[in-house]
């Protein structure tokens, strides 16, 4: 039985990344239409930028701040960063593309996406990164039969801290009230005097903030990264996203945490190998049965 | 005005022929590719272009095809050409059945649910299911295509004007496909999908249809890969070749077959092209394709509409007029 437990413990924590990446592709989508394949490589670069600062300030870290300090300084410079890159290729990829529709604007994010990812391989070099693995203590704690890492735990809170607040932000401010708005209807919310820019600006600067403390997140989970690992960790979320219908904030969550679980519980139950092979086959028999995903709403067709 | 469109494909037709007399295996061979893309290309305009439906796992059905051909050809040495007509049988089959239940998705829906079955098929092939696909390292040992009597293809040339050869039968086919009927009723369900089905457009089967012929030339594009390439692996079939798929598609021009042809060039010889870069080369080639669709968001040679479609409806007392 206690099985069970810790590949729902795993599958909880694998699924938060999921999750917070998913939040990144919904929170762009609900507000412009447009599926922001580029997502997955703010995660892969945030990721790399915290592995720069927690291998070359090791010393400073160590000397000035102490290991949750230097957890604090890696995870916000990656995030600031990240903001910071998410708005410049906003600007310059995703922007002057808006007015000629929403298809070309894919092609546009796919070419933004093998630029940041030869990018990062052109500066980091092709081969995978170790991350540092004496950051947190390997310490396990048990509880009755099920053995969980001190790592798990705290990614499993930062996660759902991370969420928590974004899920207040989105659902409880006025500012919230904003972003659903414009996610439901674009030029109605622009009429009733909701600023569209402030909006985008948002989604640009905290969706990959968020994608970049997830692959800090990552990269101390599993100690390895690599410069095309976006790939696979957005192809996951993005179905995340649907699966939790897409363009809802709170969807893209429980998609996350869903598709984490099911994943490691397939992985436990059926077959390793053939685990994303039943995450899909969940995701098309979901989306067949409910063509807007879990919590999408249906919208009325326009004629 | 037709008589110098009979003229310029002519010296295009022209070109392609002697190309191979004047270059290298190398670049014969990169124009093989080029062929191989540009047919690709082709089988999904049926689907996005066409139809504007959404298709992303489009290298699924160009796996189907390329191991139909491989697993058939190297367990019952069944030969290449006699395969030709089966891969392309089986992939439509194949998307026959899978896309059947989820036709009725709309957009994205359905881009994630071909992206998900394009998956599928990729790890299924990785997973080596009956002992069949020889999992990650593919199949080996497929023969080369052969007409009997001794003649084989099995050099650059012959296979670079084998690709050539059935690139130009498909657009052959698929010029006349768009004035037909069907190429009609596509275009009215891309258009305005509810307007179609109210003047009674059979919406899904006309659906099903491009799906089903666009895979059946995504296999006949995945058996000529698989005999040049002598073997088959999964990594040829991953996300990253239905994306390249879906540009040539949208840079080329929706619908357009001329259009679909220069985005396959695009794809395929740009990377050669800046080959001296080296690793910055695909640096390149991403900001390239973002300025694309910043300076020609309809791509590169957008589908012409209009008035000599009409005219020819007319009769031929009408079409006489601007020869």
């Amino acid at each position: 039985m206690h099985v069970i437990f810790e590949q729902l413990i795993n599958g909880l924590t694998i699924g938060s990344f999921y999750a917070l990446i998913a939040l990144g592709y919904s929170m762009v989508y609900g507000v412009l239409k447009l599926i922001n394949f580029a997502h997955g490589d703010f995660f892969t670069l945030g990721s790399y930028l915290g592995y720069t600062v927690l291998v070359f300030g090791a010393a400073l870290i160590t000397n000035h701040f102490g290991l949750w300090g230097g957890l604090v300084l890696a995870m916000t410079v990656a995030a600031t960063s990240l903001a910071a890159v998410g708005l410049i290729v906003e600007r310059l990829a995703y922007r002057p593309v808006y007015p000629a529709g929403r298809l070309p604007a894919v092609v546009s994010a796919l070419g933004a996406s093998i630029v940041l990812q030869n990018a990062i391989m052109v500066i980091w070099g092709p081969r995978f990164q170790a991350y540092p693995s004496n950051l947190i203590p390997n310490i396990h704690i048990q509880i009755g039969d099920i053995h969980i890492t001190i790592l798990q735990i705290l990614i499993l809170v930062l996660s759902f801290v991370l969420m928590g607040t974004l899920y207040f932000i989105v659902q409880k401010t006025t500012f919230g009230a904003a972003i659903r708005a414009t996610a439901l209807d674009r030029d109605t919310a622009s009429l009733m005097g909701i600023n569209i820019n402030k909006v985008i600006f948002f989604v640009f600067t905290l969706g990959p903030a968020l994608g970049a403390m997830t692959g800090i997140m990552v990269g101390m989970y599993y100690r390895q990264i690599s410069f095309t690992m976006g790939w696979n960790y957005g192809l996951k979320a993005f179905t995340a996203s649907v699966l939790g219908g897409i363009g809802n904030i709170p969807g893209a969550m429980l998609g996350g945490l869903i598709l984490g679980v099911l994943e490691m519980l397939g992985a436990a139950y059926i077959s390793a190998a053939w685990k994303d092979v039943f995450v899909f086959l969940i995701l098309i028999l979901v989306l067949i049965f409910r063509p807007r995903g879990i919590l999408g709403e249906k919208l009325a067709e326009k004629v | 005005m037709v008589k110098t469109q009979r003229f310029q494909i002519m010296i295009i037709a022209g070109a392609f022929l002697v190309y191979p007399f004047f270059v290298s295996d190398y670049f014969i061979d990169i124009a093989f590719y080029f062929g191989i893309y540009a047919l690709l290309g082709l089988s999904l305009n049926i689907v996005l272009g066409e139809v504007g439906l959404f298709d992303l796992g489009h290298a699924g059905f160009y796996a189907i095809g390329a191991y139909t051909t491989a697993i058939l050809n190297t367990k019952f040495g069944i030969p290449i050409f006699v395969l030709l007509p089966v891969s392309a049988l089986a992939a439509a089959l194949f998307a026959y059945l899978v896309c059947s239940p989820v036709i009725h998705l709309q957009g994205d829906y359905l881009l994630i649910v071909t992206l998900g079955m394009g998956e599928i098929v990729r790890l299924a092939l990785i997973n080596n299911p009956f002992d069949l696909t020889g999992g990650p390292n593919g199949v080996f040992g497929i023969d080369f295509p052969t007409f009997g009597y001794g003649f084989d293809i099995d050099s650059s040339i012959e296979f670079y004007y084998l690709i050539w050869i059935i690139v130009a039968l498909s657009i052959f086919g698929l010029i006349r496909l768009q004035k037909s009927r069907i190429g009609r009723a596509w275009n009215y369900i891309r258009e305005d999908e509810i307007a179609a089905s109210a003047n009674g457009v059979d919406v899904k089967n006309y659906k099903l249809l491009a799906f089903i012929l666009g895979a059946a030339l995504a296999g006949v594009a995945g058996n000529i890969y698989a005999s040049k390439l002598m073997c088959v692996s999964p990594e040829s079939f991953t996300f990253w070749e239905s994306c390249l798929m879906f540009c040539i598609v949208l840079i080329g021009g929706m619908g357009s077959i001329p259009g679909v042809i220069i985005g396959a060039a695009f794809i395929s010889l740009f990377p050669e092209i800046f080959r001296p870069f080296a690793m910055y080369r695909m640096l390149v080639f991403g900001l390239a394709m973002i300025l694309m669709m910043m300076y020609r968001p309809g791509g590169v040679w957008p589908r012409k509409r209009g008035a000599v479609e009409f005219r020819s409806l007319l009769g031929p007392a009408a079409r006489r007029e601007d020869v």
